[in-house]
């Protein structure tokens, strides 16, 4: 399955999740096991499709990457060996960079901060923050 | 030095795209020995051997090599060509110059330079070889066939009727296999014991048939032509001569045990045929479930049997024959969804396997044909079918199709509505794969005629409430979560290898592929040979395949199999082993990696310091020899040699290669 257009969106959330929607071939498995459908806009499924047609712009009005509990019974279930919920949590990471920007890098926070602050915080901080 | 001509083919411009043609010409004419050097468009064609031949008689050549490509594909034509001229064909060396040379250049200044070192090297190498002869060998005029359901039935029968003597061995206790699992054949609907019976009872009856049932392969040695077999025939307790097939001892036998045949949906007695039409109809005993055997008593069957055929004390028989050929055809088995917990299958008596809910269908399944729930006896108003389960899935199962779900899925679905005339049948399915004669037909009347409701997606989960089992899924093409309260569910588990397999594989000496599959020799042109010359495979064993396309192979095998048994003799491997015996030191390391079992230690005498002296050696059988090379390798004092391989000529080549100037 190609995709269609080129989209940044698809490419950062690759980067991000590490997983390429275009080994998806579309069985909806996802969508049959997830215990959230019933408050999303697009099925899980339709999510992957929409990566593999690059339709970048829709999925950014989407609601459904933001309602994923990543319960990850999506990638326990997938016959492609495809991890959805980290697919998920790649859009929503290239959606909030984008969204906000540049906030703050390890240069903006004093060594005493760098010190005190858990490791993970920092690390997820600067993952959704920096650019 | 010998007399030695070259000749370059152009191979259209596969060759002449990328290779100079006339500087490797010119450069041939240069080597040590080479008294003649030629080239033409297509070498292969007649026009291109008679080329040779001429150039053969005409310049009194001792040794011919040819620049063309792969030995695999011509060295056979013009060693034959060379043969016609009067030359050893083993005098005759290829130079490929096309697959490891100008296929994989672009530039014709790379390529060239590399056509004439693989020429010289080639040339090398001819000068120091020798006249070969290939042994004859004998062929045993009779075929084995393991496996006895319809591939293996169906070769019997062909190589029966070419007029050759073939054992069938099965495992179980009758021939019929699957095919006799089941209740009708897509896409006509043929009753599939009505069409397979006949050919059950023609192979028992055929004089050239000899059926060993309940019968294993131990083990197989030899090769082409000379297989030497061993066979286990288990103990069946029952003397097949005596015995009529009455029945009364299964109808008195009062221990029970799960049915295999019926996929351990009912129960069969301790002594039991696996089902009626079973050939040959002669009952055995399962020791492991016979009171009898277990406890030490009961007897019931020796006691009512009327012609006195029961035998306790029988014991496992070997026999040990000798075939020209084997044909394997062993089949497959249905993987059991147990691992999808998302299916609760094992946890509900309605949640079924396919081949589990084909022998509803039957007169003689665990119903009596009666299409019911086997949790309360109600026939099922709803049916939901969910496709590859287990196949296509790289994650949890196999990554292949099993290509019969489709079919059998829509089959199952008409003979459910015309058992049960209200039942509504949906099928979850990821693609509709139909391709056969007649099959896209049967599946659209499914869908059409016979009100099927095929949903596009998958289904996330089953679980039973109340009477019901809710299913839970996903119609990808209106977006919509389904939710179905079904009475029953059938699960289309993938089609996989027989566990044993690969046993069988290691011991027939045949591979098989990741999913243990025996593997073919060409996907495309050789589809029913192995790499091992004179065993053939057929049915589902190679892939998963219905019954028409089994049959088509099983006769394609049967076709190979007397095409084989028809020659007198066979042209052995003239590229053999041979030891120097003077200089093998007994190690007898080669005897160790030989796959072959050709090489064994002899005793040989010397004459040393006046008297004689005894030591072992090794020595190759050049009739079990395949020229693998495995042996020259592990010798450590270097004195074995491969014929038409030998050391000198291989260090010959690399020379000619690195010391060019």
């Amino acid at each position: 399955m190609a995709t269609s257009n080129k989209s940044r969106l698809v490419d950062e959330m690759k980067m991000q999740s590490g997983q390429d929607p275009n080994n998806c071939y579309q069985c909806a498995k996802c969508s049959a096991a997830c215990p959230v459908t019933a408050a999303m806009d697009l099925l899980p499924h339709q999510v992957i499709r929409y990566l593999q047609l690059g339709l970048e712009e829709d999925l950014a009005k989407s609601k459904t990457p933001w309602i994923c509990a990543s319960c990850f019974t999506c990638a326990a279930r997938c016959p492609r060996d495809l991890d959805l919920a980290r697919m998920m949590e790649g859009i929503r990471l290239v959606m909030l960079r984008r969204r906000e920007g540049n906030k703050f890098g390890p240069a903006d926070l004093t060594p005493e901060q760098l010190e005190k602050l858990p490791q993970q915080a920092l690390v997820s901080g600067f993952r959704k923050y920096n650019k | 030095m010998p007399r030695t001509g070259v000749f370059i083919c152009h191979c259209g411009t596969n060759i002449a795209g990328t290779v100079d043609i006339e500087k490797a010409v010119e450069a041939s004419r240069n080597f040590p020995g080479v008294v003649h050097a030629d080239d033409y468009r297509y070498l292969c064609s007649e026009m291109g051997q008679d080329l040779i031949k001429k150039a053969i008689e005409d310049n009194k050549l001792e040794r011919v090599v040819v620049g063309t490509c792969s030995p695999r594909m011509h060295e056979g034509t013009f060693r034959k060509a060379a043969a016609e001229a009067g030359l050893n064909p083993y005098l005759l060396e290829v130079a490929n110059i096309r697959e490891h040379c100008s296929w994989v250049h672009k530039d014709i200044e790379e390529g060239t330079p590399k056509a004439i070192a693989l020429l010289r090297a080639a040339v090398a190498k001819a000068v120091l070889n020798e006249s070969l002869d290939a042994p004859e060998l004998e062929v045993e005029k009779r075929a084995l066939v393991i496996g006895g359901g319809i591939a293996g039935i169906q070769a019997a029968i062909d190589i029966a009727e070419a007029g050759y003597e073939v054992d069938v061995v099965e495992r179980e206790p009758s021939i019929g296999g699957r095919m006799a699992q089941l209740e009708k054949t897509f896409p006509t609907l043929d009753c599939s014991a009505c069409i397979l019976t006949p050919k059950m009872v023609e192979a028992a009856q055929h004089p050239n048939i000899n059926l060993i049932t309940y019968s294993e392969v131990e083990e197989v040695k030899g090769f082409v032509g000379q297989f030497d077999v061993k066979i286990r025939q288990k103990a069946r307790s029952v003397d097949p001569v005596k015995c009529t097939g009455c029945g009364v001892c299964y109808e008195k036998c009062p221990a029970k045990a799960s049915s295999e045949f019926e996929m351990g949906l009912s129960k069969r007695k301790a002594i039991y045929v696996p089902f009626p039409q079973a050939v040959p109809n002669v009952p055995v005993i399962d020791r492991d479930a016979c009171l009898y055997f277990r406890k030490g008593r009961c007897q019931i069957c020796e006691k009512e049997c009327p012609p006195q055929a029961i035998v306790y004390d029988q014991k496992d028989e070997f026999i040990e024959r000798r075939y020209g050929t084997i044909i394997v055809a062993t089949g497959f088995d249905q993987m059991s969804p147990s691992q999808y917990g998302e299916y609760g299958y094992g946890q509900h008596p309605d949640i079924l396997t396919g081949l589990e809910f084909e022998r509803l269908f039957n007169a003689s399944g665990p119903t009596g044909g009666k299409v019911v729930r086997l949790s309360d006896g109600k026939p099922p108003k709803k049916v939901v079918f969910v496709q590859c389960v287990g196949s296509r899935d790289k994650a949890r199962g196999m990554n292949y199709c099993s290509k019969i779900c489709c079919m059998y899925t829509a089959k199952q679905a008409v003979l459910l509505k015309e058992k049960v005339p209200d039942a509504k049948s949906y099928v979850f399915y990821i693609d509709v794969r139909t391709a056969g004669k007649g099959y896209e037909e049967f599946q659209r009347r499914a869908a059409e005629e016979y009100d099927v409701a095929y949903l596009r997606g998958q289904v996330g989960k089953i679980f039973p409430e109340g009477d019901h089992l809710v299913v839970h899924g996903v119609d990808s093409l209106s977006g919509k979560i389904i939710e179905i309260k079904a009475d029953m569910v059938v699960l289309a588990a993938a089609s996989i290898a027989r566990a044993d397999a690969p046993d069988l594989g290691r011991i027939v000496g045949i591979n098989s592929d990741s999913y243990h599959f025996f593997n073919e020799a060409h996907p495309k042109l050789k589809p029913v040979e192995t790499h091992t010359a004179g065993i053939f495979i057929a049915g589902a064993c190679q892939a998963p395949k219905d019954i028409p396309d089994t049959v088509a192979q099983a006769s394609a095998a049967a076709v190979k199999a007397v095409g084989l048994l028809s020659k007198d003799f066979l042209k052995g491997e003239a590229c053999t082993a041979e030891v120097n015996q003077a200089e093998c030191s007994g190690c007898m390391y080669c005897e160790a990696v030989c796959p072959y079992s050709a090489i064994n230690p002899v005793e040989i005498e010397e004459r040393y310091h006046g008297g004689t002296l005894k030591r072992t050696v090794a020595e190759v059988n050049p009739a079990l020899c395949q020229g693998c090379g495995s042996c020259t390798v592990i010798c450590r004092s270097g004195s074995v040699n491969l014929k038409g391989f030998s050391n000198e000529q291989i260090l010959a080549e690399v020379d000619a290669i690195c010391l060019q100037r």
